[in-house]
């Protein structure tokens, strides 16, 4: 019994070394990243500053698709094995993701007003987008509202896998109906290739930046996590021994 | 197949029993079809002529609400009195149950919007005798009635299970939906199911793909 505690203990300590190490290093990262995309990147001729928000919205977007990939394998692994640990990554993966996802879609908004005239158009890497958003929200919905905590974790693990499945298709169909439905809006998708040297290295460096961030705010909601279930399990015992 | 069949056909003709004897569900799911259409019908400002352009898009809004109001009930009657507990405890594989599930909710909503159709044809003012559309309803209710089976089981089980299921099903099954307006735009205007173009296949690889995985992971959902 005590071996194993210190062993929990000593492999606690290693899990904060980790997380301090990788919060050090992502808050490094991320100043760096600001001072890039401030001061160095160039402004672009035709966009002016606002292209600046490319920086931000490109990796958060990359790292939103990420964050539910790892949570379809998340969620395959947890019903296969069973353990809690997956559980956890699962969750703590799709709330990080969902976030992400709000932020790519607003930093997407504040590019297209300037740029494209308009807030919002049904093109389909919005279209899918947003139904990602909804479909990671109603995956969060069902964790919590089901009637125990196992059952919302199989629940959950369930949505994650058939929403995931389903994205490809959502795409397509988007795809093939935009095909038929011209939009007024002229996408100037050209313009995105078109990012000199500076650019694509500043963008490339933000999405390090954002891979780091990721992994340390995914840590950091699995341990909350676990703090929540030892003070779960704390509760349960201290009312048993009241009554 | 046949330690399969056997079990589902039991399933389904319990449930069809069921609503035989009470007949709530179909009538009342049939009425609130005819409630949407008259609201789209405002909402839309459906004119004649431009009846063939909106046609199809209110009929598959009205069988997409109808589905999700009907495949709320698909397991909340099994819930009330224990009886998905009794299927679960004989000796009936998961898979058997799900696809009895699924096909009873395909035979409801089939009813549903077998009722519905002419008088949607009349309203609407489109022709419903093509085997373009009959197929493109049969696929696409054949996707609603499969996720939804899985996701009505998941919903019964929440809290606010009213508003769970119908926030997983939209998204879900979007897909499915614009393929359904799409291929019924081109029946309704009177293509063969060459005309349909791609709009059929992606309704048979999406429902293909989820009678595969509904279920193996609808297994998971109802283990104890």
């Amino acid at each position: 019994m005590a071996s194993t505690h210190s062993v929990e203990h000593s492999r606690g300590i290693q899990f904060l070394n980790l997380k301090i190490a990788l919060a050090l290093i992502t808050g490094v990262l991320m100043l760096m990243n600001i001072y890039f995309i401030f001061m160095i990147a160039p402004t672009d001729a035709v966009l002016g500053h606002v292209q600046r928000v490319f920086y931000f919205h490109v990796p958060i977007a990359i790292m939103s698709f990420l964050a539910f990939f790892l949570v379809f394998i998340a969620s395959l692994m947890y019903l296969f094995k069973r353990s809690t640990r997956w559980d956890s990554f699962a969750h703590a993966s799709a709330e990080v993701g969902v976030i992400f996802v709000t932020l790519a879609l607003i930093t997407g908004i504040i590019w297209a007003r300037p740029v494209w005239n308009t807030w919002w158009t049904w093109e389909p890497r919005l279209t899918t987008t947003l139904i990602l958003w909804l479909i990671y929200v109603a995956y969060l919905m069902v964790r919590s509202y089901a009637p125990t905590q196992s059952k919302g974790a199989i629940y959950a693990a369930v949505v994650g896998i058939i929403g995931f499945v389903d994205v490809p298709i959502v795409y397509y169909s988007v795809v093939w109906w935009r095909s038929i439905h011209p939009s007024p809006v002229v996408g100037p998708f050209a313009q995105s290739d078109a990012l000199d040297g500076t650019m694509a290295l500043i963008l490339l460096y933000s999405l390090v930046t954002f891979v780091f961030f990721f992994a340390y705010i995914v840590m950091e909601r699995m341990e909350l996590k676990t703090s929540e279930e030892s003070l779960g399990r704390i509760r349960f015992a201290l009312r048993k021994r009241g009554q | 197949m046949s330690g399969l069949l056997g079990p589902i056909l039991i399933i389904v003709w319990k449930d069809l029993l069921l609503e035989l004897r009470s007949k709530d569900l179909v009538v009342s799911i049939v009425v609130f079809g005819l409630v949407v259409v008259v609201v789209f019908n405002f909402a839309l400002n459906n004119t004649p002529g431009r009846s063939a352009e909106l046609a199809p898009g209110i009929l598959w809004s009205a069988f997409a609400f109808s589905a999700v109001l009907g495949m709320n009930r698909a397991f909340v009657r099994d819930q009330e009195q224990g009886g998905l507990e009794g299927l679960l405890i004989s000796p009936i594989s998961r898979d058997a149950i799900f696809l009895g599930k699924a096909l009873t909710s395909l035979i409801f909503m089939l009813l549903v919007e077998a009722a519905l159709l002419p008088v949607y044809a009349v309203m609407l003012d489109f022709s419903v005798l093509s085997w373009s559309l009959m197929l493109t309803i049969f696929l696409g209710t054949l996707g609603f009635a499969v996720v939804g089976t899985l996701f009505s089981a998941i919903a019964v089980q929440t809290r606010s299970r009213e508003i769970m299921l119908p926030v997983l099903f939209f998204p879900v099954l979007l897909p499915v939906i614009i393929a359904a307006v799409e291929a019924s735009t081109r029946a309704v205007g009177g293509v063969t199911f060459i005309g349909l173009g791609r709009w059929l296949p992606l309704i048979v690889v999406f429902d293909a793909l989820f009678l595969v995985i509904c279920p193996w992971v609808f297994s998971f959902v109802v283990e104890e």
